[in-house]
Parts: structure tokens; C-alpha cells; sequence
């Protein structure tokens, strides 16, 4: 069938549609040589082998084999691992959202009320954000020893650099039609952050600090590897003295953890979300 | 009989004391009165911007309490800019601003507040906050009165101001919506809102920029109607942009129409009729 069957209108001289496709640059196209030759060289860093993998399934298949079924030997203190893993998460990131609105505030560019507080506020933000939670657990650690407050710690580094970020740049895209007007009626900059960016950034924080709460009930199964509380040191030793049994039931008991985290602050966010003051 | 219903019985009056001081013919501008204080008084603003741009080049104009001023013109004539202008939401280049009698430009941050929260201003779009409810909004004009949490959300406020938001919610006809959220208002039920908020605010003058632009033409011409009977009711002084030659006509004592910045046409609305506008749009 020709192009003519198609039944497209016969344009008049001059009038050419845009290219279907636009030349890139010669720095863009050299850009995109550049990522292509690093993606090569990467996967050549990575020590990528199909055979290692090919011949490493077996392995698989007899660890999950001797991961069932779980065993129950241990569900009591599993138990208690797991209640004061989500009691960390949960503290760390109600604690770190608190923290999180005041430098927020100051780190929103139209809100701050020096230029200077501005970039210490960004600055902070993007160092608690940047360091790796490991990191800043073993800080911890070190800081206040073994156990959960170190885990807690770090999942409150962990929720400013989260939250700290998000919740500026919610406040910056909120619309500036209600400030102009509080603005014009004479109040004060503080009612103005309150009654107006605030309540229109709700949604958005809402949404992040509920993230947050996921996020750090993932992270603190990890935060036990070094020594900073929870189900994570519990997982460890039952890898080491291969307990795989014991580890898949950890590994369920994470996995359902995270689920009920999920699912809850899923409904949760419609609710608030719903409401209005 | 509503506020509506008084509206629709009649054009709006202008404040008694004015009438017989400033009624001009055509090109006629009205001489500042013995008897009535100029609220307003705007001499040889500039506003350009990046040198290039020029929004306002050189107006002046005196508005006697009680009076209502239309200010007409094509888009970017600098209606809005000029309302801005006078609350210092844009700051000027050049010329004088004295509003209820103090010098706009001199004022600092909260003199400049407390001058702003003595006049409530209309905005095209209503500006409120769509999260929290009609009543907290309209709670809202008292926020230059009332500081803190009292003033931001309506669970906290005091009764008496709480009383005194749904007597203003009454007062445009929505005194049932008070618990809704914001979000959920037709256009104009919001830009009746938004005027109740404006009345919180005890204003002894009123500024609206296009207050019905962004409403269909029942809808806007309700909230008009509403909104000019409220400022006769209380007296106030009113200066208002508006697109529609009609609206000027009818609501306002005098007509200001500015072209390229300038003032064009300053004139008493009773001397006027539309053909004398239209030639500002062409």
C-alpha cells in the first residue's frame, strides 16, 4: 500500500511538517558516545560472567531448598527483633519529619528569611542525604554504642535527607496566588508559611513522610548488619551459622513487615489526605 | 429582600457626601473636595521593567473617599500593575503613593503591613487555600489583627472571631459552606469567598483586579453585583479593573481608562456611555 492510500490530505507547496527526528549536536552526540563506551566499560568493571551465573543456580536452588520449611525454633525473639526494628523506624522518622519542616522551611528558597540560612539549610540537607545510612550507623555506633538508639539515630539522619529535600521543594512549587493574597491583607510571614504553604504542601509532605516511614522499615533490617538494633543481627547470625531455616523465617517476617508498612500508610495517606482544617 | 435582590434593584449609589462634590462632564476630572479626604492619591508612577518595558509612565490620580473608580484598558494597559503598585506587591520606579494618607513608598516592612491590612483586595483569581475550609479562609483576613495559630486555622480562632467569619461567610451567602473545603466551591462561590475574606479584614478601602475575569457571565455578574452592594452597604472606597465597559458603567462612579501606561480617559461613569470607551480597546 503507497503513502497516497493512506488518505492524508495533499499539503500545498511550502507547507513541510517539522522533522520527524531532530540532528543532535555534535557535543550531544559525543555526550552520547561518551555514556554508551562508560556503559561498556562498567559492565567490563562489574566482572559480568553468564557462566558464573549459569553454574552458581544450583547453589540457589539448595539454599532456598534448605531455607524450607522456616523454622519456628526462634519466633519469640524473632518477634521482639522485628517489634523494636519498627520501633526504630518508626520513632526515627516521626522524629527526623519534625526536624525536617523547620530546615525545610529555611531551605525553601521563597521562605527563608536569610540568603545565608538558606544554603547552611541546603547544605545539611544534602550531607544527611548523601552519606549512606551504613555510614552514619557505624557513626553512631561509635557515638552511642551498640542497640537500637544508634539505628534510631541514623534513621533520623536518614528522614532529613529525605524529607528536608522533598518537603522544600514541595513548598517552592505550592501556588503563590494564596501567599500574594495573605501578603496583601497584611499578614505576617509566619502566617503566611502556616495558613497557606503549609496546608498546600500537606498532600505532597503527607505523601514523603509516609514514604520515609517504608523507606526507614527497609533500611533498619539492614542498620542490624552493624550492630545498631533490630532484626538485621538476628538475620546475620542465622546466615553465618547456616541457619538458612531460621533466616527464611526472618526473611518472611521482614517481608510482611514491610507489606503491613506499605498497606497502612497507603490508607492512611487517603484518609489525611481527605480531610480538611 | 437578599443583598442580591437590593443589588439587582438598582444601580450602585455613590457616597452622598462625594456626589455633589465631584459630578463632571465628560472630560471633566474631579477636583479634590473640602469635605471628602483623598484616600488615594497616586502622582507620576513609573513601573518598567528591565528599562525596556514601561507598564506605567507617569500616572496620577486622586480618588476621594467613597468613590468608585473603574480602571479599563487593554491587556497590559497596566491596570493590575498599577493596583500592585499601591500595595507594594510590585515595586515602583518612580512617583508617589499616599494611601489613607501615608506615603506608600516611605512606609517600612511593618508599617507597610499594617497599611495593607486596611485594605482588602479581590484578586482575578481567588487565591484561596483549596486545603483547608471556606471558614478558616475567610479567617484568614484577620491574620494582621490576630497573630498566631488563632488566626491560621478556624479550630483555634477565639468564638468572637469565628462569630465574626460567619457573619462575612453570611454576608456573600455561603454561611452552609463554612465547613467545606475550599477546593470544593464553584468559581464564584470561591470569589464570593474570597470577597468574605476581605470583608474579615474591616477594610476601609477596597482594591478588586478583575474580580470576575475568570468567572462565566452569570456567575460573574452575581458576584459583581454582590460584591459593589457589599462596598455601598459599608461605604467604602472601591478601585476596580475590569475588561467589561458595561461593569464600569454600572458599578463605578467614575471611569479611568488607561492606554500605553498612560491615563486616557478620566471621567465621571453618569457623563459617559460605552461608545466613548470602546476607542481605549482599539
Amino acid at each position: 500500500m503507497s503513502d497516497a492510500t493512506l488518505g492524508g490530505p495533499i499539503l500545498r507547496p511550502g507547507v513541510v511538517p517539522p522533522p520527524r527526528l531532530t540532528r543532535p549536536s555534535a557535543g550531544m552526540f559525543a555526550l552520547y558516545v561518551a555514556a554508551g563506551g562508560f556503559f561498556l566499560f562498567s559492565l567490563h568493571g562489574s566482572d559480568i560472567s553468564v557462566r558464573s551465573f549459569i553454574e552458581g543456580l544450583p547453589n540457589m536452588a539448595r539454599l532456598v531448598g534448605e531455607m524450607f520449611p522456616p523454622s519456628l525454633a526462634r519466633i519469640q525473639s524473632v518477634g521482639i527483633s522485628m517489634l523494636e526494628t519498627f520501633q526504630m523506624a518508626f520513632a526515627g522518622t516521626v522524629i527526623g519529619v519534625i526536624l525536617s519542616v523547620p530546615l525545610a522551611i529555611l531551605a525553601a528558597r521563597s521562605l527563608t528569611p536569610h540568603v545565608g540560612l538558606y544554603y547552611v539549610a541546603r547544605w545539611l540537607i544534602a550531607l544527611f542525604r548523601t552519606v549512606p545510612d551504613l555510614v552514619w550507623a557505624l557513626f553512631f555506633v561509635v557515638t552511642v554504642g551498640l542497640g537500637p538508639f544508634a539505628g534510631m539515630l541514623t534513621l533520623v539522619v536518614d528522614a532529613i535527607g529525605f524529607c528536608g529535600r522533598f518537603f522544600a521543594e514541595a513548598m517552592e512549587e505550592t501556588d503563590k496566588g494564596p501567599q500574594e493574597a495573605l501578603t496583601a491583607l497584611g499578614a505576617r510571614k509566619s502566617g503566611i508559611v502556616f495558613s497557606a504553604v503549609l496546608p498546600a504542601a500537606m498532600p505532597s509532605m503527607i505523601n514523603s513522610a509516609l514514604f520515609t516511614l517504608e523507606k526507614a522499615t527497609r533500611a533498619s533490617v539492614v542498620l542490624g548488619l552493624v550492630g545498631a538494633g533490630g532484626i538485621g543481627i538476628e538475620l546475620k547470625v542465622a546466615m553465618d551459622l547456616f541457619q538458612y531455616d531460621q533466616a527464611a523465617t526472618i526473611i518472611i517476617g521482614v517481608f510482611l513487615l514491610v507489606l503491613v508498612v506499605e498497606r497502612l500508610s497507603s490508607m492512611l495517606r487517603q484518609r489525611i489526605l481527605r480531610q480538611s482544617t | 429582600m437578599t443583598v442580591v435582590s437590593v443589588a439587582r434593584a438598582g444601580k450602585p449609589r455613590i457616597a452622598a457626601a462625594y456626589a455633589a462634590a465631584v459630578r463632571r462632564p465628560l472630560d471633566g476630572v474631579p477636583a479634590r473636595s473640602a469635605t471628602v479626604a483623598i484616600e488615594l492619591d497616586i502622582s507620576n508612577l513609573r513601573k518598567s521593567y528591565q528599562a525596556t518595558t514601561t507598564i506605567l509612565d507617569g500616572v496620577s490620580l486622586a480618588v476621594p473617599g467613597g468613590q468608585s473608580v473603574a480602571l479599563i484598558g487593554s491587556n497590559g494597559a497596566g491596570k493590575s500593575t498599577l493596583l500592585r503598585c499601591c500595595l507594594r506587591l510590585i515595586e515602583p520606579n518612580g512617583g508617589s503613593i499616599h494611601l489613607l494618607g501615608e506615603d506608600v513608598r516611605a512606609l517600612d516592612h511593618g508599617a507597610l503591613r499594617r497599611l495593607r491590612a486596611q485594605i482588602g483586595f479581590v484578586f482575578q483569581r481567588h487565591n484561596l487555600v483549596g486545603q483547608l475550609s471556606v471558614l478558616s479562609n475567610v479567617l484568614h483576613g484577620a491574620q494582621a489583627r490576630i497573630s498566631g495559630p488563632r488566626g491560621w486555622f478556624h479550630c483555634m480562632a477565639p468564638s468572637a472571631l469565628r462569630d465574626e467569619a460567619m457573619h462575612c461567610l453570611d454576608l456573600v451567602g455561603l454561611a452552609d459552606f463554612a465547613g467545606r473545603r475550599a477546593d470544593q466551591l464553584s468559581g464564584g462561590q470561591s470569589q464570593r469567598v474570597a470577597i468574605a475574606r476581605t470583608l474579615m479584614q474591616r477594610p476601609r478601602l477596597m482594591f478588586a483586579d478583575e474580580p470576575v475575569a475568570s468567572l462565566d457571565p452569570s456567575a460573574g455578574e452575581e458576584v459583581m453585583e454582590l460584591f459593589a452592594e457589599l462596598i455601598r452597604q459599608q461605604g467604602l472606597t472601591l478601585v476596580f479593573t475590569s475588561h467589561h465597559i458595561n461593569h464600569a458603567l454600572r458599578f463605578a462612579d467614575r471611569v479611568v481608562a488607561l492606554r500605553g501606561g498612560r491615563i486616557d480617559i478620566d471621567a465621571m461613569s453618569a457623563s459617559l456611555d460605552a461608545r466613548d470607551l470602546r476607542g481605549v480597546y482599539e
